[in-house]
């Protein structure tokens, strides 16, 4: 049976290592669940869902150089004739704005005119009707543009639209526990209202950075083309044809027209991008912060298992006498196990309490400077069970090979 | 007698193999880790302006009100009024304003395919106050400014890509169907973090190609990168824009005493306090001065991942070193005969103390160069958290190396105090009489 009290004694006569042990399990833990949490949260965040089919679905900006106002429209209209015509395309849109773009238009909407706060701040697409059945987003009410809606206008002469479309988190917050449709709504304090004319099931806002969570699902969709800011064309392939389209898109666009920009290179600012590489430079950081603290966390569990397993060892090596005396004096080879797995268990408990507070306080310091969210308890429970169970693995060798010391070794001088 | 317990050293780390390599390795890891983050975090903290940083101050001014406003906080950046109105007081030495502008360029004759290309609307005085040098030619005046001129400034690598490196000064380019005759040519000059052009942006991006005059930019519409605008915005056309309440131009001003400082700062308050007289502000006036690192740090310039994962680095080097505390204790004092029997043949505690500070030394060592090696794989790993312009300032120079080394050879003597000090203490006589 388990006897603490001689485990007690013996721990004071080697209160360095104890406290040694103690400590790193009580600053590992520390870490290891405020990593662990941090890593949930990161991978909540990035696992949000877009609200549209993604899969297939190729982005393209184009900047015109040499054209303005009503000149680009009929470009642009050339442009989606165009796209459209290329093999394996299913359907073209234009759009300002389109989920996890990286930045954009967001502004304050609200149910009254002249509302001196607005009811709460939405981001903008300026979109024509294909759009919304090229995304794939679900319309739950109402119905979608038509062609005749569709305005051309530049970003300085942004006139009130007739018709919206909102996302149904932005109906639900703007008219709770009533329909939005075919009620008004102002955007961006105009004077005249614009009336909700379709709710689409859910749409994601244009940005994953944390600034934007608060209004990631607040959507308003206009009917515009905005002639003088870097609009998309946003193209779904039938299945399959995606990289044959990426490969002859910028082509077939410059020779119709060659005075303009169409970003090159790979990252956030390239102007061809699938929607899986839209998706993951939104969340790059997320990603990477997921990975990199998975990784430290390993690391760190490794390093202290390989240290109790180092101070242990000592310690059987230190005592091989005194187990050779228990031995002689009747001791099983399962009193010596459980000894040392004891004395483990007992520093590993008083390190993880002390790693409990510490984690605790080095999370509200985090909540403090990085508006992280409080660590949950669930977390540091897992922390602790982890901690409890690599201290009993890392003895569990060095306490065996005590385990076999023979009686013979208590007759020996050292 | 260093060389002699160097070789000591050396010789007992090959005696427990495995005892060693756990240490190396929590030493290599645990440096390595620290010295990754921090070299991200050294090129993000960085002053960029470090001769001129308590001089350069931009000023802000509330012009949306207590309920419109960010928390108490002035918008980030000017609208078109307050701008100009602080640019027509003139009451700093050297003055700005500044915004980013996207145009297009034909980089070889008409023919060619237009290539984007990134810079930035400033008044004349932008150069001298920001220390700009110049290759070729140079900026432009105050004259230059006031007669809307058509000139640009190239940077060195814009000049590289449209001209060949070769003297443009006085060769006329096209950006967005507008003609400009070049100015000067920048040398190389890219403040990281960018500080001066923090307005909805991060401070880390990419190379700036030209300069152009503010007041030329506006004469052709050049729209601002980013505005963010209150109120209503149902503003017709561009003046209409220009007069709302969008604000996006950033101030710079240069004060080079306490009493400019204090000076410009009334200036600030009596024109915020004229607005509230004249009914433009309905609020009290609420205006900031801030220099260079006061702006940094006010706008977070520094990636929360950067500080995050710096700190979680030190706690990992922190536990790596508890456990390198615990290993060295079990390592020599394993030894406790032998100390015992140098102890009796007269070496004092203090040899038998330097002795293992400089073992410890030896694996301090054997763990800096671990760590380099994986500091090495690691910077080349930065990109996986940070943007690439962040990403790619992140490198391995000298210093960074012997820092390394440095702290990978002192973090484990420290270390070592203790099992050392306990090694010291070993009674001769106990060790003497078991055997």
């Amino acid at each position: 049976m388990l006897q603490i009290k001689p485990v007690l004694a013996a721990l004071k006569r080697h209160k360095a290592g104890t406290v040694l042990i103690g400590l790193q399990i009580a600053l590992t833990l520390a870490i290891v669940c405020n990593a662990l949490f941090l890593i949930q949260q990161k991978v909540t965040h990035l696992s949000r869902t877009t609200g549209i089919v993604e899969s297939d679905l190729l982005t393209v900006g184009s900047e015109w150089t040499n054209a303005s106002g009503v000149e680009v429209g009929s470009l642009v209209r050339t442009d989606l004739q165009t796209l459209r015509q290329l093999p394996g395309v299913a359907d073209v849109g234009v759009s300002y704005g389109y989920p996890l773009r990286g930045g954009g238009w967001n502004d304050g909407v609200s149910t009254k005119p002249d509302a001196k706060q607005s009811a709460a701040l939405a981001w903008r697409f300026f979109v024509d009707d294909h759009v919304l059945s090229v995304l794939g987003a679900k319309l739950i009410a109402g119905r979608n543009f038509r062609p005749d809606e569709i305005r051309v206008v530049d970003s300085h002469n942004l006139v009130t639209p007739a018709q919206l479309i909102i996302t149904k988190a932005l109906a639900d917050k703007v008219y709770p526990n009533q329909s939005a449709l075919g009620k008004p709504l102002y955007i961006a304090a105009a004077t005249s209202p614009s009336t909700i004319i379709g709710i689409i099931d859910h749409l994601q806002g244009g940005s994953a950075s944390s600034w934007s969570d608060a209004i990631s699902d607040y959507v308003v969709l206009e009917p515009k083309l905005l002639t003088d800011k870097s609009n998309a064309y946003l193209v779904r392939a039938q299945p399959g044809q995606l990289s044959a389209i990426t490969k002859v898109v910028r082509t077939a666009l410059f020779k119709t027209n060659r005075m303009r920009i169409i970003p090159d290179g790979e990252g956030e600012g390239a102007g061809v991008r699938s929607f899986a590489q839209v998706r993951e430079q939104a969340y790059k950081s997320d990603r990477g912060m997921a990975i990199i603290m998975s990784v430290i966390c390993a690391v760190l569990l490794i390093i202290t298992a390989a240290g109790i397993v180092g101070l242990t060892s000592f310690w059987v090596s230190q005592r091989r006498k005194q187990i050779g005396v228990r031995r002689a004096l009747g001791a099983t080879r399962g009193d010596i196990l459980s000894y040392f797995l004891a004395e483990n268990f007992l520093i590993s408990l008083g390190g993880v309490l002390a790693g409990i507070v510490l984690a605790l306080g080095m999370s509200l310091w985090l909540v403090m400077h990085f508006e992280t969210q409080r660590l949950s308890l669930p977390y540091v429970l897992v922390g602790v069970l982890l901690l409890l169970l690599l201290g009993q693995a890392a003895t569990l060798a060095p306490a065996l090979r005590a385990s076999r010391v023979s009686p013979v070794e208590a007759t020996r001088s050292t | 007698m260093f060389a002699y317990y160097f070789e000591l050293g050396l010789r007992s780390l090959r005696r427990n193999p495995a005892l060693t390599a756990l240490m190396v390795m929590a030493i290599g890891f645990g440096v390595a880790a620290s010295m990754i983050t921090y070299s991200v975090f050294r090129a993000v903290s960085g002053n960029p302006i470090p001769e001129k940083s308590a001089q350069l101050f931009t000023p802000q001014i509330d012009s949306w009100g207590p309920q419109q406003n960010l928390k108490g906080e002035p918008a980030d950046a000017l609208n078109y009024i307050d701008a100009m109105a602080l640019m027509r007081a003139h009451r700093a030495r050297r003055q700005t304003l500044l915004y980013g502008v996207g145009m297009s360029v034909l980089p070889s004759g008409n023919d060619s395919l237009p290539v984007a290309a990134n810079g930035y609307a400033v008044y004349g005085d932008f150069f001298p106050m920001f220390e700009v040098p110049f290759l070729y030619g140079g900026g432009w005046n105050t004259a230059d400014d006031d007669r809307r001129a058509a000139v640009v400034v190239l940077s060195e690598e814009f000049n590289q890509k449209l001209f060949d490196g070769a003297n443009s000064v006085g060769r006329e380019i096209t950006l967005d169907g507008h003609d400009y005759r070049i100015a000067g040519v920048t040398r190389h000059w890219d403040p990281q973090p960018r500080f001066f052009s923090l307005f909805n942006t991060s401070g880390f991006k990419d190379a700036t190609d030209f300069y152009l005059p503010f007041t030329r930019a506006l004469d052709v519409q050049a729209n601002p990168g980013s505005n963010s605008c209150r109120g209503h915005m149902d503003f017709s056309g561009w003046d209409g824009w220009l007069r709302s309440s969008c604000v996006w131009a950033t101030p710079w001003v240069e004060l080079d005493s306490a009493v400019e400082v204090a000076r410009y700062g009334k200036f600030l308050e009596d024109y915020a306090t004229d607005q509230q007289r004249a009914g433009r502000f309905a609020w009290a006036p609420n205006v900031r001065l801030r220099n260079v690192m006061q702006w940094l740090d006010y706008q977070h310039v520094v990636p929360p991942e950067s500080r995050i994962s710096l700190l979680v680095s030190l706690g990992f080097f922190a536990i790596c070193l508890v456990n390198t505390i615990g290993l060295l204790l079990a390592k020599f004092l394993r030894r406790a005969g032998e100390i015992g029997i140098r102890r009796a043949l007269g070496a004092s505690r203090r040899e038998i103390y330097t002795q293992y500070l400089i073992e410890a030394a030896t694996v301090g060592l054997a763990g800096g160069v671990l760590g380099l090696l994986l500091t090495t794989v690691g910077i080349s790993g930065v990109g996986l958290l940070f943007q690439p312009q962040i990403a790619r300032l992140a490198h391995l120079d000298f210093s960074l190396v012997a820092l390394t080394l440095a702290v990978a050879i002192l973090a484990t003597v420290v270390a070592a105090f203790y099992p050392a000090w306990r090694a010291a203490r070993v009674q001769p006589a106990w060790q003497l009489k078991s055997n």
